[in-house]
């Protein structure tokens, strides 16, 4: 195919609606007579719910309904599992217990909704909550992990005997058959803590039921629309088209906007539907820290053997993992943590187990890396400190340890997060750490540094790698269908949230079609033009959906030719597509425009050959078999303030290899993004719970996001693997950036403080807490 | 029933007027009694920057004050950037975002736009470092800041002919 568009630096489709305000969110939906919802949300962590009393709230003026768990009789069901344990590990516990709608006898966690009010204005909703008392007998709240697991520990889910979600071992070869043979075991526990997404956007949802056409519309900012609607459908008793989902432009995502269910998401359609009026609900800031899922709680145990030339002999790595209060997803995370930890090296024996505990906190679900940034850390950690130990360069280590280029496929021997086997379809790792140390400038700065030092400077340099999956399955499909003015309509269910999808897809149908990449229009996450598919997570969506695209494109460019050679009576080796046309080679006058074809292959009258299909379109589907292997080095060079232990990035370097590249405009502001979050996650953004399972900073206050003074420059550099498991060669990127963030704070911060003999086991970081590392004080 | 206000306001250069309750945040008035959606609500605690317009020419924070406060005076919210637009006639600044990839989800971005217009109106060759004191008020969660830093000073080239 030509590839006019593909790799290019193109502007993007969807710039102009956004940046003039007329991109829809769906707080911009209004409706005649659309009613507002607030909710009265639990303030203890843990307790019986002794008494409701919604009396006054009821009584109040402008409010039309007030309903509790009662209310709902039948509809009050625990919420579907959203992702099941892979069912092909075999030493694998899993305790289900997924969210309700409303708490009925119980509360697990602050926030979580007790009653909804619906009113004639969000304001009076809000008042007539203030109206509400309820009574909650309180129970000691179950906060630290290990704690959950104690036998004193008061118990969140009464029917099960302990705290315990999960329990997962796998192992490859035999750790502890060559444990004895090694030179050095270097054993530490580490651990990261939990955070939240703050996407600019909070969630929202709008539900208007039609009872003349018997329509279900809602607007959801999910990344899942198509789930959205299917389970919904299911629920209220609904024909799937009978209930439309749309996910409109999403101010954000990041992973916490694809949970099945949302409380609200189950209660605001079955309200509207009750009450024959449209309903919103817009989450509040306040609300997104108790409401909107959390994650990064771990709890890690891990040694490294190793011989004296720093070769690994296995890893042992078990953790804990904080799950909050229920489990809809399953064990994503924990999987994702237990796998990336044998990053890109090729470790011959690995045991790995975790258990999964509920606690007294918010729900925990995938947060941009979903545990990859977990194993991560335990992995280049210890590398570092093996280092240290064995007078290895961290740069030298991690080259004696990469799987070498010629060894892929390279299957670890364990089960990932799509119940497929751990196996890497492709990499190269040498040669894009070798990039990283020199755009980092890596032995320059080894022979400064002690110039530096004499000054009083505290600098320090770090590197390190990891390996993400991406692309996983199930499935995507597309939807492409060329129209009679030309312009080219692509109907996908991924949905959007900010990813450029309206330009990188546009891109491969443009090459194929041979179409202006802006006359391209893509509709995506809306259940009525497109309602298969999965959605926008764990970086898929440009393989799969990707993929699925280009595959129909290449269908309809073959009834564009089809059409085309029999309407110009010229075979069809002998036709091009260009310019919106085609048109035969070498004499462009002889031409039809896709337009004209688009009509003539919907004709009106007449008649049409046996087994015609009508229309410019065809709809495709990718499935790939397993996830496709991103990789990457992170550099960074820092100085520590030594007084107040202010951490400054004076570079920052990122060499990616995601495969074949769609779009490098668009994915250098993926990795921008990213690493501002794992910036984020390193050093600024803890959620701090006290030992009631309060939390103390919900605001933006005191929960501190990187600002521009914050984020320094990343220059990045691009190393192509192509993957074999699709035909574009294209691997994911949308979580890159954030996964290796804290392993290299972590390095780095250690190597400027290499004087004081820190060691820094722990993310996130802070002047604080680097503070009390350095010239002691609370221990941690 | 609190007594209701009679507000009136000019946004975009058009005049409204309105009876409005006194609470009624004046981010909640743009939005929703207005129906101008471009301006959007990310914290209501005034520190994301996501509703930033332009009262009298100066930015504010439209979700931390009252629509009442509004009254008598001049705002100006995205929708006033470009009347109409298309690709071609588009603000330079609107222009440079798109050209630097200065936005991903979009949300955060007319606070941007309306905190960086009176800012290169006042400095029209800003240095880096300017420039990220300017928009330090506003928080992309999207970006990382970096193709934001570009697109400003892509549009101080662009404007530095026009005032």
């Amino acid at each position: 195919m030509a590839t006019r568009y593909f790799g290019q630096r193109i502007k993007r489709n969807e710039d102009l609606r956004m940046l003039t305000g007329q991109a829809l969110h769906v707080d911009d939906v209004d409706l005649p007579g659309m009613l507002h919802v607030a909710f009265y949300r639990s303030r203890d962590a843990h307790g019986y719910i002794t008494n409701i009393d919604i009396s006054a709230a009821r009584e109040r003026p402008g409010v039309v309904a007030v309903y509790t768990a009662e209310d709902l009789g039948d509809y009050w069901q625990p919420g579907p599992l959203l992702v099941p344990p892979p069912p092909n590990i075999q030493r694998l516990t899993f305790n289900q217990r997924t969210q309700v709608p409303l708490a009925k006898d119980k509360v697990r966690f602050v926030g979580e909704p007790i009653v909804m009010v619906v009113a004639e204005s969000r304001y009076i909703a809000e008042d007539a909550v203030a109206d509400i008392w309820v009574d909650i007998e309180p129970l000691p709240a179950v906060v630290g992990l290990e704690q959950a697991l104690s036998d004193q520990a008061p118990l969140i889910h009464e029917d099960l005997p302990s705290n315990l979600a999960a329990h997962v071992i796998q192992e490859k070869g035999s750790y502890e058959a060559i444990v004895d043979q090694a030179d050095l075991v270097v054993k530490r526990r580490l651990l990261y803590d939990r955070g939240t997404a703050a996407a600019m956007e909070n969630r929202g949802i709008v539900a208007n039921w039609e009872v003349k056409s018997g329509q279900l519309t809602i607007w959801d900012t999910t990344q899942a629309p198509i789930f959205i609607r299917n389970g919904l459908a299911g629920m209220l008793g609904l024909s799937d088209h009978q209930v439309r989902v749309i996910a409109p432009f999403i101010g954000g995502g990041f992973g916490p906007k694809i949970m099945m269910f949302y409380q609200e998401e189950v209660l605001l359609p079955w309200a509207a539907l009750r009450l024959n009026r449209p309903l919103k609900w817009i989450e509040d800031r306040q609300e997104n820290f108790f409401a909107t899922t959390q994650e990064r709680g771990q709890i890690h145990e891990a040694e490294l053997a190793l011989t004296k030339e720093g070769r690994i002999l296995g890893l042992r790595h078990t953790f804990i993992h904080d799950n909050g209060a229920y489990n809809p997803y399953g064990l994503t995370i924990p999987i994702n943590s237990q796998a990336n930890a044998l990053g890109p090296y090729d470790i011959p024996n690995y045991y790995g187990e975790f258990r999964v505990v509920f606690t007294n906190k918010p729900i925990v679900t995938p947060y941009r890396g979903a545990g990859r940034q977990h194993g991560v850390f335990v992995i280049e950690r210890l590398l570092d400190l093996a280092a240290k130990e064995l007078g290895l360069s961290p740069i030298e280590i991690r080259k004696r340890n990469f799987i070498p280029a010629d060894a892929f496929p390279y299957s670890h021997d364990i089960i990932f997060q799509d119940f497929a086997p751990l196996t890497y379809d492709s990499g190269n790792y040498l040669p894009a750490l070798e990039m990283a140390a020199e755009m980092i400038g890596y032995d320059e700065f080894v022979k400064e540094q002690p110039r530096l030092q004499a000054e009083g400077k505290l600098t320090g340099i770090g590197v390190v790698a990891y390996v993400e999956g991406t692309g996983i399955g199930p499935y995507e499909g597309a939807r492409i269908t060329v129209g009679a003015s030309g312009k080219v309509s692509v109907a996908t269910g991924i949905g959007t949230q900010g990813q450029g999808h309206f330009t990188s897809f546009a891109q491969i149908v443009a090459d194929e079609l041979g179409v202006d990449v802006r006359d391209v229009y893509l509709v995506t996450g809306d259940t009525d033009q497109f309602h298969w598919g999965a959605g926008a997570f764990a970086s898929r969506g440009a393989v799969v959906a990707g993929s699925a695209i280009h595959a129909a494109a290449t269908e309809v460019r073959k009834k564009i030719l089809k059409l085309a050679s029999q309407q110009l009576e010229v075979a069809e080796e002998d036709l091009e597509l260009a310019d919106g046309r085609v048109q035969v080679k070498g004499v462009p006058e002889t031409a039809i425009t896709l337009g004209q074809l688009a009509v003539r292959a919907n004709p009106l009258r007449g008649a049409v050959r046996p087994g015609t299909e009508p229309g410019l379109e065809a709809t495709s589907y990718f499935g790939p078999e397993s996830g496709t292997t991103a990789s990457g080095v992170h550099a960074m060079i820092v100085e520590v303030d030594p007084a107040t232990l202010l951490v400054e990035i004076k570079k920052y370097a990122v060499v990616h290899d995601c495969g074949r590249v769609i779009n490098p405009l668009i994915l250098d502001g993926q990795i921008h993004g990213g690493v501002a979050q794992g910036i984020g996650n390193a050093f600024y953004e803890q959620l701090v719970f006290d030992e009631n399972g309060q939390l103390l900073n919900a605001s933006f206050m005191d929960f501190l996001l990187p600002t521009s003074l914050d984020v320094p420059r990343i220059q990045i550099g691009h190393y192509e693997t192509p993957s074999p498991l699709n035909p574009l060669g294209i691997k994911g990127a949308g979580e890159a950036g954030a996964i290796p963030t804290g392993a290299l704070f972590a390095q780095a911060v250690e190597n400027a403080l290499r004087d004081f003999g820190v060691e820094i086991l722990e993310i996130p970081l802070s002047p604080n807490r680097l503070f009390e590392l350095v010239y002691g004080g609370v221990e941690g | 029933m609190t007594e209701l206000f009679h507000l009136t306001v000019t946004v975009n250069g058009v005049r409204y007027e309105r009876d409005v309750e006194p609470r009624l945040l004046l981010s909640d008035f743009i939005r929703h009694e207005l129906g101008l959606t471009g301006t959007h609500v990310g914290c209501e605690h005034g520190v994301c920057g996501a509703c930033t317009i332009l009262f009298d020419g100066q930015p504010v924070r439209s979700c931390i004050m009252f629509a009442v406060q509004a009254h008598e005076h001049e705002l100006m919210t995205v929708e006033g950037l470009t009347p109409q637009p298309t690709e071609e006639n588009l603000h330079p600044l609107q222009a440079s975002f798109r050209e630097a990839h200065g936005l991903q989800c979009g949300f955060c971005t007319s606070g941007f736009l309306m905190t960086l217009l009176p800012f290169l109106q006042e400095n029209s060759s800003p240095t880096e470092q300017e420039i990220r004191e300017a928009i330090s008020g506003n928080i992309c969660r999207c970006t990382g800041y970096q193709h934001i830093v570009d697109a400003v000073k892509l549009a101080a080239e662009k404007m530095g002919g026009r005032s």
